[in-house]
C-alpha cells in the first residue's frame, strides 16, 4: 500500500434492532445490539477485510457503511462527508461512489432482466446517460469482468455461478465506485469458481485503484485478497492490523481460537507436493 | 489395506445412479468403486454437482423414486443393493447411520430432540421399555458433549445453536451404535470454530466405537484433516482413489491438482491463485 | 400466556366496537328512514314522529351510536311513561318486521345453524383431509387425478345447483330421502338426520374440495422436508414416517384455516339454509334482506363478526399450542 489517504471512515457505529415478542402491543420488547461501538478506516486503493462468525455483525457493518441501513448512532464519512444524514439526491451521488456486492448473484440479480438491463439500471435509475450508448457500454464491462460480450442479451440463469457473480461486479462496476463493499461475495462458490473470482477483484484493484471492504468468514480467503484485516466478535471489533500481523502474531484471544480452528492441509503435504510439480515443470 | 480375515465394512463397486431425462437416462453417479475398513473413514470431495451426496443416499437405499441405481454395495461382506425395503429399512439407522448437513431443517421443530433420538433407537429394538431409551438417549447426548443432557432432553431444536443442533444428529445416530456413519457436509453450514468442535467429536466418537466413516464435503482441508482415504469426484466419475497423504502430497489427476492448487490456504504468501477451468454451469449453491 | 391472551382480547373487543360503527353507519345513516317504512301505508306525520321518538331516532347520530351500544351491554329502554318497553342486555333492537327482539330471534335459530356447521365440518375434515392425504401418498396414480377431478368440481360447481340437483335425484327421483320437514332431534332421529345430510354435503362438498387441495399440497411438500429425510434414514417403518412426520406439520396449517371457515359459517350459510328450507340464522339473515328489516340485519352482521373474531382468537391459540416454535421460547 503506497496512499495513506482515508477514503471512508466509520466511527463509533452502533446498530440496534428491536425484537418484539408476539402479543402485539403487550409483547416484550428487547433490543439487539447487533454493531456496538465499531471504528473503521479504508484508505484509498486498499482491502479491509472484516472477519467474524454468523451473528458477529460483518454483514450489518457493511450495510451500514454502504447506507443499505441507517445507522442508530455513530458516524460514516466518505471523503470527509458525512453520509448517515444525506439526503435522497445526496444519496445517489454517494451510491456512485460506493457499491455492494453480495453472496447470492442468482437472488441479487432480478431473473428477468438481461445482462444489459442489469448493468445500465444504475445509471438509468441515477438519470445518467450511458457513456457510448447501452450496448457498447455494457460490452465493455463484460469484458473487463472477463465474460464474454456477446452474452449480453441473456439472463442471469444463463451463466454458471461464477459467471453470475461477475455480473454483480460489473453492474456494482458501472456506476464507477471508488469503494466497492463485497458482503460474503465468493462464499457460496465452489472452490476453483472461487480462486478466479478473487482473483478477478485483485487484478480490478491493481488496474483500477479500486478499495474494497471485504466481508467474509472464511480466513484463508481474507488471506489472499486482504491488505488489513479487522475481526469482529458480537458486535465489536476485537483486532484490526496489517494482514500478515495478525495471522502471524494474533493479538486477540478470539483471533487466535479463529485461526486454529481453520481447517489446513499439512504443510509438509503442500510441499511435497509443490516440489513434484516442480521437477515435473523442470524435467 | 483390508485385513485378510474378513471382508471389508463397506464395499461399492460400479454404483452408477442414473436419472431419467428427455434426452434418456443421465447417469449422475457413473461406475464408483471405493473400500473401507472397519475404523477408517473415507472422504469422498467434489464441487457441486460432481455426485457425491446422491453416491451416500445411493448408499443409504434413499434415493428419489425416480432414480435408478445399478452397481453392488455391501456392508461386511453382505449384498444390501438388492435388499427389498423392509430389510433395508432394518439396515438403515441401526448398521448405517447418516449426519445430514443442516441440522435445523434435518430435525423435525414438531418433536423435541430426546423423542427424535428415541424414536431411532426404538425403531430397531421394539421391545426395549420407553425409561431405558430414555437412559440411552441421556447417555448419547452426555457422549456428544451437550452439557445438561437430563433436561435438554425435552427441549426442541430450535432451542439449540446450530452447533448443538448437529451434536443431537451425531448422538442420534450413535445411539444404535452403528458399524457405518456416513456424513454428508456434517460442517459445511456450521462457522469455523464449532466446525472444528464438531469434526473433533466426529473422530473421537470413532475411535471409541471402531465405526467406519464415510465424510462427504466440497472441502478439501477438511477431508485432508479427517481421512484415511479419498475419492475425487467430477461430474459423476470418480478422477482419483488414493491415500489421502498420497493425493495431497502427490496428486495424479490434473483435476485434483487443480482442485487442491484453488484451495486458498492459510499459511501461504499471497501469490496468483490457480483457477480451475470453469467447469460448466454450476450453480454453487451448496455452502 | 396471560399477556398473549390479553392483547387478544383487547383486540377483540376493539375489533367488534370498529365492527359496530360500521354497520351502524351502513344501516342506520345511509339507508331510508326506518320510521316511514315502519308506519306502513295508512300513515300521518304526527304517527311518524311518534316512531321516532319511541325508537330513539330524534336524537343526534352519535347519541342514537352510543345507546346502540349501551343496549348491547346493559340493555335499554324504548319510549318513556307507559309505553316503556325494556330490552334487557345484549339488545339489539327489535325486528321492523315481527316486532320481535332480534336478540331472540337469532337465538332461537342458532341451534340449527350449528348443527350445520358442526356436521358440515365433520363431513368436509374427513373427505377433505383423508382424501388429499391419500392423493399426495399416491401422487401421480389414477386416485389421485380422479380425486382432484372430484375436488375441481366442488370448487366450480355452485351451491345452489349441487343442492337442487342433490334433492331432485335423491328425495324426488330415487326417494332414499324423505322430504325435509321440521323435526327435533329427540322426536325423530331418523328424520333428523334425514334433514340434515343434504345440507351437510352440500356444504361440505365445496369446502372438502378446498381441504382436499390444501392436504395434499402440504403432505406433498412436507414430504420432501429434510427432516422427513432424517426419519427415513433412522430405519422408521414408511407408515410412522408419514403419520409422525410428515402429517403433524402438514396439517397444522390447516387448522388455521379449518377455525376461519367454521367460524364464517356459524354465522349462517345463507344459500344453503335458504334452498333446503332449514331455519337458520342464514335463513333469518336472507328473509331480512328481503324485507330491508334493518335491526335484524344488523344483529347477525354483529353476531358474524362476533364468530370470526372469536374463532381468530381461538385459532391463534390452537396454532400456539401445536406449533412448539411459537409455544416455546427459544434460548
Amino acid at each position: 500500500m503506497t496512499t495513506s489517504e482515508v477514503i471512508l471512515q466509520a466511527r463509533n457505529l452502533v446498530k440496534e434492532f428491536v425484537l418484539r415478542d408476539q402479543g402485539g402491543l403487550f409483547g416484550h420488547k428487547r433490543i439487539l445490539r447487533a454493531v456496538d461501538d465499531v471504528d473503521l478506516t479504508l484508505y484509498a486503493g486498499e482491502t479491509l477485510a472484516l472477519v467474524g462468525e454468523s451473528g458477529s455483525g460483518k454483514s450489518t457493518t457493511a450495510r451500514l457503511i454502504a447506507r443499505l441501513l441507517d445507522v442508530t448512532s455513530g458516524s460514516v464519512q466518505f471523503q470527509g462527508e458525512e453520509v448517515t444524514g444525506l439526503s435522497r439526491a445526496e444519496l445517489y451521488r454517494f451510491r456512485s461512489n460506493v457499491q455492494v456486492v453480495f453472496q447470492d448473484p442468482y437472488s441479487s440479480l432480478n431473473p428477468r432482466h438481461t445482462v444489459e438491463r442489469i448493468v445500465t439500471a444504475p445509471l438509468v435509475y441515477q438519470g445518467r446517460t450511458v457513456p457510448g450508448g447501452a450496448r457498447t457500454f455494457t460490452r465493455s464491462l463484460m469484458e473487463r469482468v472477463g465474460l464474454n460480450p456477446d452474452h449480453s442479451a441473456r439472463f442471469p440463469s444463463q451463466f454458471s455461478g461464477g459467471q453470475a457473480q461477475r455480473i454483480g461486479i460489473a453492474r456494482a462496476l458501472a456506476v464507477g465506485p471508488k469503494v466497492v463493499v463485497c458482503d460474503e461475495a465468493v462464499s457460496a462458490l465452489d472452490v476453483s469458481v472461487q480462486a478466479q473470482v478473487i482473483n478477478l477483484l485483485r487484478k480490478l484493484q491493481q488496474e483500477e485503484g479500486l478499495t474494497y471492504l471485504f466481508i467474509a468468514h472464511d480466513l484463508a480467503v481474507v488471506r489472499q485478497i486482504a491488505h488489513r484485516v479487522a475481526v469482529m466478535n458480537q458486535g465489536r471489533v476485537v483486532e484490526t492490523g496489517e494482514r500478515d500481523a495478525v495471522f502471524r502474531e494474533p493479538a486477540d484471544e478470539y483471533t487466535r481460537t479463529l485461526l486454529a480452528a481453520v481447517p489446513r492441509i499439512r504443510p509438509e503435504w503442500q510441499a511435497a507436493r509443490r516440489a513434484r510439480a516442480h521437477d515435473r515443470r523442470g524435467g | 489395506m483390508s485385513s485378510p480375515s474378513s471382508a471389508p465394512l463397506l464395499e461399492v463397486e460400479d454404483l452408477t445412479v442414473a436419472f431419467p431425462s428427455p434426452a434418456g437416462p443421465t447417469d449422475v453417479v457413473h461406475e464408483i468403486s471405493f473400500t473401507l475398513d472397519p475404523g477408517r473413514s473415507l472422504g469422498i470431495v467434489g464441487e457441486s454437482g460432481s455426485g457425491k451426496s446422491m453416491t451416500s443416499l445411493a448408499i443409504m437405499g434413499l434415493l428419489p423414486p425416480t432414480a435408478r441405481r445399478t452397481g453392488r454395495v455391501r456392508l461386511a461382506g453382505r449384498e444390501i443393493s438388492s435388499l427389498p425395503e423392509r430389510q433395508m429399512r432394518r439396515i438403515r439407522g441401526d448398521r448405517i447411520a447418516m449426519i445430514f448437513q443442516d441440522p435445523l431443517s434435518s430435525l423435525n421443530p414438531y418433536y423435541t430432540v430426546g423423542l427424535q433420538i428415541e424414536e431411532a433407537y426404538r425403531a430397531h429394538r421394539p421391545n426395549v421399555t420407553r425409561r431405558k431409551a430414555r437412559q440411552v438417549v441421556v447417555e448419547a447426548m452426555e457422549r456428544v458433549q451437550i452439557t445438561d443432557a437430563a433436561r435438554r432432553v425435552d427441549h426442541y431444536p430450535h432451542q439449540f445453536s446450530g452447533g448443538m443442533r448437529q451434536r443431537v444428529m451425531i448422538a442420534m445416530a450413535l445411539s444404535t451404535e452403528p458399524d457405518l456413519i456416513i456424513a454428508d457436509e456434517p460442517t459445511t453450514a456450521l462457522d469455523v470454530t464449532v466446525q472444528a468442535q464438531i469434526l473433533r467429536l466426529l473422530r473421537s466418537v470413532q475411535q471409541d466405537t471402531g465405526a467406519g466413516l464415510v465424510l462427504i464435503t466440497h472441502d478439501l482441508a477438511v477431508v485432508s484433516e479427517m481421512a484415511d482415504d479419498v475419492v475425487v469426484m467430477r461430474s459423476g466419475q470418480c478422477v482419483e482413489y488414493a491415500g489421502c497423504e498420497q493425493l495431497f502430497s502427490d496428486p495424479r489427476h490434473p483435476y485434483t491438482c487443480a482442485l487442491i492448487d484453488a484451495v486458498p490456504q492459510l499459511e501461504d504468501d499471497v501469490g496468483e491463485l490457480r483457477a480451475v477451468g470453469d467447469a460448466g454451469p454450476s450453480r454453487g449453491g451448496e455452502r | 400466556m396471560l399477556r398473549f391472551l390479553l392483547a387478544r382480547l383487547s383486540g377483540l373487543i376493539l375489533i367488534l366496537l370498529l365492527v359496530c360503527v360500521c354497520t351502524f353507519a351502513v344501516f342506520f345513516v345511509l339507508s331510508p328512514d326506518p320510521a316511514v317504512q315502519i308506519c306502513g301505508k295508512n300513515c300521518t306525520p304526527e304517527l311518524i314522529d311518534q316512531i321516532r321518538a319511541n325508537l330513539g331516532l330524534d336524537e343526534p347520530l352519535l347519541s342514537q351510536f352510543l345507546s346502540f351500544v349501551g343496549g348491547l351491554f346493559a340493555g335499554r329502554t324504548y319510549g318513556a311513561g307507559d309505553a316503556a318497553t325494556h330490552c334487557a342486555a345484549p339488545c339489539l333492537g327489535y325486528s321492523f318486521q315481527s316486532s320481535q327482539p332480534v336478540w331472540e330471534m337469532v337465538t332461537e335459530r342458532l341451534p340449527v345453524t350449528v348443527t350445520v356447521a358442526i356436521g358440515a365440518a365433520v363431513l368436509w375434515l374427513l373427505a377433505g383431509v383423508v382424501g388429499g392425504l391419500i392423493s399426495a401418498l399416491k401422487q401421480g396414480t389414477w386416485w389421485d387425478r380422479g380425486a382432484m377431478l372430484v375436488a375441481l368440481s366442488g370448487l366450480s360447481i355452485p351451491n345452489y345447483v349441487f343442492a337442487l340437483v342433490l334433492q331432485y335425484v335423491l328425495v324426488v327421483q330415487l326417494e332414499w330421502l324423505p322430504f325435509p320437514q321440521a323435526v327435533g332431534f329427540a322426536a325423530d332421529p331418523w328424520q333428523w338426520f334425514a334433514n340434515y345430510l343434504m345440507p351437510w354435503t352440500v356444504l361440505a362438498f365445496a369446502y372438502a374440495s378446498v381441504y382436499a387441495r390444501l392436504t395434499r399440497a402440504n403432505v406433498i411438500d412436507t414430504l420432501a422436508e429434510n427432516y422427513v429425510r432424517t426419519a427415513r434414514a433412522k430405519g422408521l417403518p414408511s407408515h410412522l414416517v408419514v403419520r409422525r412426520h410428515a402429517l403433524r406439520p402438514a396439517l397444522t396449517p390447516i387448522t388455521t384455516i379449518f377455525g376461519m371457515d367454521f367460524a364464517g359459517l356459524l354465522g349462517g350459510a345463507l344459500i344453503t339454509e335458504s334452498v333446503f328450507g332449514l331455519n337458520g340464522v342464514g335463513k333469518l339473515t336472507a328473509d331480512a334482506i328481503s324485507s330491508n328489516d334493518q335491526p335484524v340485519i344488523m344483529g347477525v352482521t354483529l353476531l358474524a363478526a362476533f364468530f370470526v373474531v372469536a374463532g381468530n382468537v381461538v385459532v391463534d391459540l390452537t396454532y400456539t399450542a401445536l406449533d412448539p416454535r411459537v409455544r416455546v421460547k427459544s434460548v
